[in-house]
């Protein structure tokens, strides 16, 4: 099957039950989204389809319609995305594990609602699980980052 | 403390065995210095000063932080140590790991291992601390944990820096025909002022490293710090936001082979049977094998891809043995009361407890018994590890929190020398001391024996990782207090059970060596806190349920944090006494405590009165060397309980980085009210009955109240920070529902009798 990548082709070779993840992972070599749970509990593996968010560790790769987006292909270390803008300003992660998700997820929450509220931010990012318990820092990266946003940085 | 000749005199677990080996070997030993293991691996044009410092002729700086990253901003505080007295910038060093090596020891690690408080400044708990420190050098242990990092590093490391620094100057003296003293250094240059000439460390490096290091090494003052003592940048963060493949799980090498483990779910027992017929047609699977190592018995499924190896693990049939302990949580339960009831080791024993309580009128007695289940770590990275066994020498990719033993036990599991053992360490997804075990590696190593010299990556399921953990202890506490007629305290007495975590983690790391001794993490938090009560005795008694227990994010103090400081609550209470008042009246022979709990009480307005449906608890424990004092405001909601806010006051003694400090008190506190709030392992059929997050979660976004923090310097010695806030989670958060709803919960998790929001 073909994919669409983060803006490039792959001719996957895949049993088509394969989660996302996996052929992610290990046949794409895009390692940016993580394995945490395996059965969308987490929100670690968070990746785009078609702008939507979804958690690849669920979603099998045959039914993968859309071009998928990942951590890796909304900014780079020279060009960083706002929300990745505002994450190093606040400083927000500690082991780092589940940022990749809940970065993609502020990424998909802020597309939606340019300004969202603490309730907006609750609805939306309640699925992406941190044991380091970094939350209040999500949340002001959140805010923080639709200023970056708006201000078009 | 009246108990603590007493207890000086008895051998006490890991301080015994090892210091009769420090002994034997001599001091001699204990003095000589490791080699510098940087000096095997440098390229042409790298000169190295010492074990944490490289500099490159193109004035490449590289500090070797050889502590375990897994969030809590070790790599940067220690490399804030360095660059502070090599005088650079952060932003111009390059950090690294490092090489396991025994020259990166940690003697922090068990300074406080031994029976004293951390305030307990007497001569012999003084020559006690001395002497773990030796036995962490002889054990040559590079290890993560007990929050000892900062304080093992601070003299070493700025050290480090300061004689790289004073090598360098003296290179430049010589080169440049300038008298040492008249240079200066800044940003990574050595500038003589008067002339205007200046040398990069780069251009000099080379002949500095062969000078002889500096006999007396000159420190910064403290009003001089430039890095410490200010918050710094994460060196991690933008690889952190980027999605940069740093962690274990993201290694990838050429040829690489993909595998998981089924292990058997009853710790310590052996398959009955096993038929892999199914799982070996499968597509993708091209061979399973057997696992056996000292943590427990299975099989290693070795995949073209980890899907294909997941599948297949399902698709063994297996039978398991019987378990060696109870069944289920319920005989286990019974086996840690009847363990209360057996002799133990008195761990603090001031006055005569028995005296004052043998004519205590019942109404001045107050009785309770607590409990707190097993916890498993969940770090968000499941445990996994790659290896490779080429040519007789196996390589390791891991996130560890103690890289010589990974090096040592692998090197015996796989039969090879440790010398021909390399690992890489990788920052972590989470450690909170699950990754002290070295199961991950053992595992992977075994497989790589089976690949004929091709990488393997091996990615356990979550449920295997729920299922398979070093567990916190489970624990039950029997509580009695005899009270003035002025509501204070007169005696207390606390006998506190659990699996000893000590000889569980010796049968896994080491069975050849049998514990000697009391194991203190069973009362730590209860024995060693800063209150001052006539008749004060604490008990722990090892209970004998051998399922896997290790540290959990601040060890015994996660559970006796709980017990001493809700009991506390209760004496208030029944002495109609406010809880701060009692504290500080308890603790008046303590100012740095008695500070903290004054801080925390003016930040949170304590007294101040809550409209309807609001209270607040409060809860102290000191652990790890730092005074931790938290507030918790919860309110009542349709949906339940929803915790509001948070205010944390902490004495560290020297606060090397205010923000991570107060990132990692918030990030403590936050694991400590998830457990409290809903966590527990339980057990049937002789197996761990969860094993998702769907039926072990955490807290979430919604759930997270607001937090302030404020960092304290008044203790004259340093502290830890990575777990402290912890344990005076829990409490204070059951102590504010009691006061919400008069509800005394003495059994973890509290949503076993009260919905959270």
């Amino acid at each position: 099957m073909r994919l669409t990548v983060d803006g490039q082709a792959f001719d996957v070779n895949a049993d088509p039950e394969m989660p996302l993840l996996w052929a992610l992972r290990d046949l794409m070599g895009k390692t940016g989204p993580k394995f945490g749970c395996g059965i969308a509990a987490c929100g670690a593996c968070t990746v785009h389809v078609d702008g939507q968010p979804v958690r690849s560790c669920s979603l099998p790769v045959g039914e993968v319609t859309g071009t998928v987006t990942t951590i890796e292909g909304i900014g780079t270390e020279g060009r960083l995305h706002p929300v990745q803008q505002a994450w190093l300003e606040v400083q927000v992660a500690q082991c780092g594990y589940c940022q990749a998700g809940q970065i993609m997820s502020a990424v998909a929450l802020l597309d939606e609602v340019a300004e969202p509220t603490d309730a907006d931010i609750d609805n939306a990012m309640g699925g992406n699980l941190c044991r380091c318990g970094t939350y209040p820092k999500i949340r002001a990266a959140i805010k923080r980052a639709a200023v970056l946003k708006t201000a078009g940085i | 403390m009246a108990g603590v000749g007493k207890i000086a005199r008895r051998t006490f677990l890991i301080g015994a065995a090892a210091i009769a080996g420090g002994v034997a070997v001599g001091y001699y030993y204990y003095r000589k210095p490791y080699p510098n293991p940087l000096e095997g691996d440098l390229t042409a044009d790298e000169a190295t000063f010492n074990p944490y410092v490289k500099i490159g002729a193109d004035n490449t700086i590289t500090i070797i932080a050889p502590r375990a990253e897994m969030g809590q901003g070790i790599s940067t505080t220690l490399a804030a140590m360095v660059a502070e007295e090599l005088d650079v910038d952060l932003g111009q060093v390059k950090v690294e790991h490092g090489p396991a090596s025994y020259a990166y020891y940690n003697a922090a690690i068990l300074e406080e291992g031994g029976p004293f408080a951390f305030f307990d400044e007497s001569m012999t708990a003084e020559i006690v601390r001395a002497g773990m420190g030796v036995v962490g050098k002889f054990l040559a242990l590079q290890g993560t944990g007990g929050s000892a990092s900062t304080r093992d590093g601070f003299d070493k490391m700025r050290q480090a820096g300061a004689a790289a620094r004073q090598m360098l100057i003296a290179a430049a003296a010589q080169k440049l025909g300038i008298a040492a003293a008249d240079l200066e250094t800044a940003n990574g240059s050595i500038l003589h002022k008067a002339s205007g000439k200046s040398l990069t460390y780069g251009a000099v490096a080379a002949t500095a490293a062969i000078m002889a290091p500096p006999a007396d090494i000159r420190l910064k003052d403290k009003a001089d710090w430039k890095l410490l003592g200010k918050p710094q940048k994460r060196i991690d963060m933008l690889a952190k936001v980027t999605g940069a493949p740093i962690f274990g799980i993201d290694v990838t090498l050429p040829d690489l082979l993909y595998g998981t483990v089924k292990m058997s779910p009853r710790f310590w027992a052996k398959p009955v049977k096993a038929d892999f017929s199914e799982a070996e047609k499968m597509p993708g699977v091209i061979k399973i094998v057997p696992i056996d190592t000292n943590y427990g018995h299975g099989f290693g499924i070795i995949a073209e891809n980890t899907w294909a190896a997941f599948k297949a693990a399902e698709a063994i049939d297996t039978e398991w043995a019987d378990p060696e302990y109870p069944l289920d949580s319920v005989g286990i339960s019974e086996a840690l009361k009847r363990a209360l009831g057996t002799k133990g080791s008195v761990m603090r024993d001031d006055g005569d407890v028995n005296t004052a309580f043998a004519d205590a009128p019942r109404e001045k007695i107050v009785e309770a018994d607590y409990a707190v289940p097993y916890l498993a770590h969940a770090t968000m990275e499941p445990m996994n590890a790659t290896a490779r066994l080429k040519d007789g020498v196996l390589d390791i990719w891991c996130g560890n929190q103690a890289p010589t033993l990974v090096r040592q036990l692998c090197a015996n599991a796989v039969g090879i020398e440790q010398d021909n053992v390399n690992v890489h360490t990788t920052f972590m997804g989470g450690g909170f001391g699950r990754r002290v075990e070295v199961d991950y590696a053992l595992c992977a190593a075994l497989m790589a024996k089976e690949t004929a010299g091709r990488p393997i990556k091996v990615i356990w399921t979550r449920e295997e990782d729920m299922r398979h953990d070093a567990y916190r202890p489970a624990s039950v506490g029997k509580f009695q207090a005899r009270l003035g007629n002025d509501g204070m305290p007169i005696a207390v007495d606390m006998t506190i059970a659990s699996p000893s975590l000590i000889a569980s983690t010796l049968r896994r790391l080491f069975p050849s060596i049998s514990p000697l001794g009391p194991d203190k993490s069973i009362v730590d938090g209860a024995h060693n806190q800063p209150y001052t009560i006539p008749n004060y005795r604490v008990t722990g008694v090892a209970a004998p349920v051998s399922i896997p227990v290790g540290s959990w994010r601040s060890v015994g103090s996660s559970i006796n944090g709980f017990f001493h400081e809700g009991f506390l609550d209760e004496i208030a209470v029944a002495g109609k006494t406010d809880p701060v008042d009692l504290r500080k009246k308890l603790m008046a022979a303590y100012p740095a405590a008695v500070k903290v709990v004054e801080k925390v009480a003016e930040m949170a307005k304590w007294g101040e009165t809550l409209p309807a449906g609001k209270a607040k608890g409060i809860a102290f424990t000191l652990s790890f060397g730092s005074w931790v004092g938290e507030i918790v405001q919860i309110a009542d909601t349709p949906s339940g309980i929803r915790i509001e806010k948070v205010w944390i006051a902490a004495d560290v003694g020297t606060a090397l980085d205010p923000d991570i400090i107060e990132a990692q008190l918030i990030s403590a506190a936050v694991y400590g009210l998830s457990a409290a709030m809903g966590q527990e392992i339980t057990f049937a059929d002789g197996m761990v009955e969860q094993s998702n997050f769907h039926d072990y979660d955490a807290m979430r976004i919604f759930q997270c109240p607001a937090f302030e923090v404020a960092i304290l310097e008044n203790f004259h010695k340093m502290g830890g920070v990575g777990e402290v806030g912890t344990p005076p989670a829990a409490p204070a958060l059951a102590n504010a529902v009691f006061a919400l709803t008069g509800k005394r919960i003495r059994t973890l998790p509290l949503s076993k009798e009260v919905t959270f929001a």
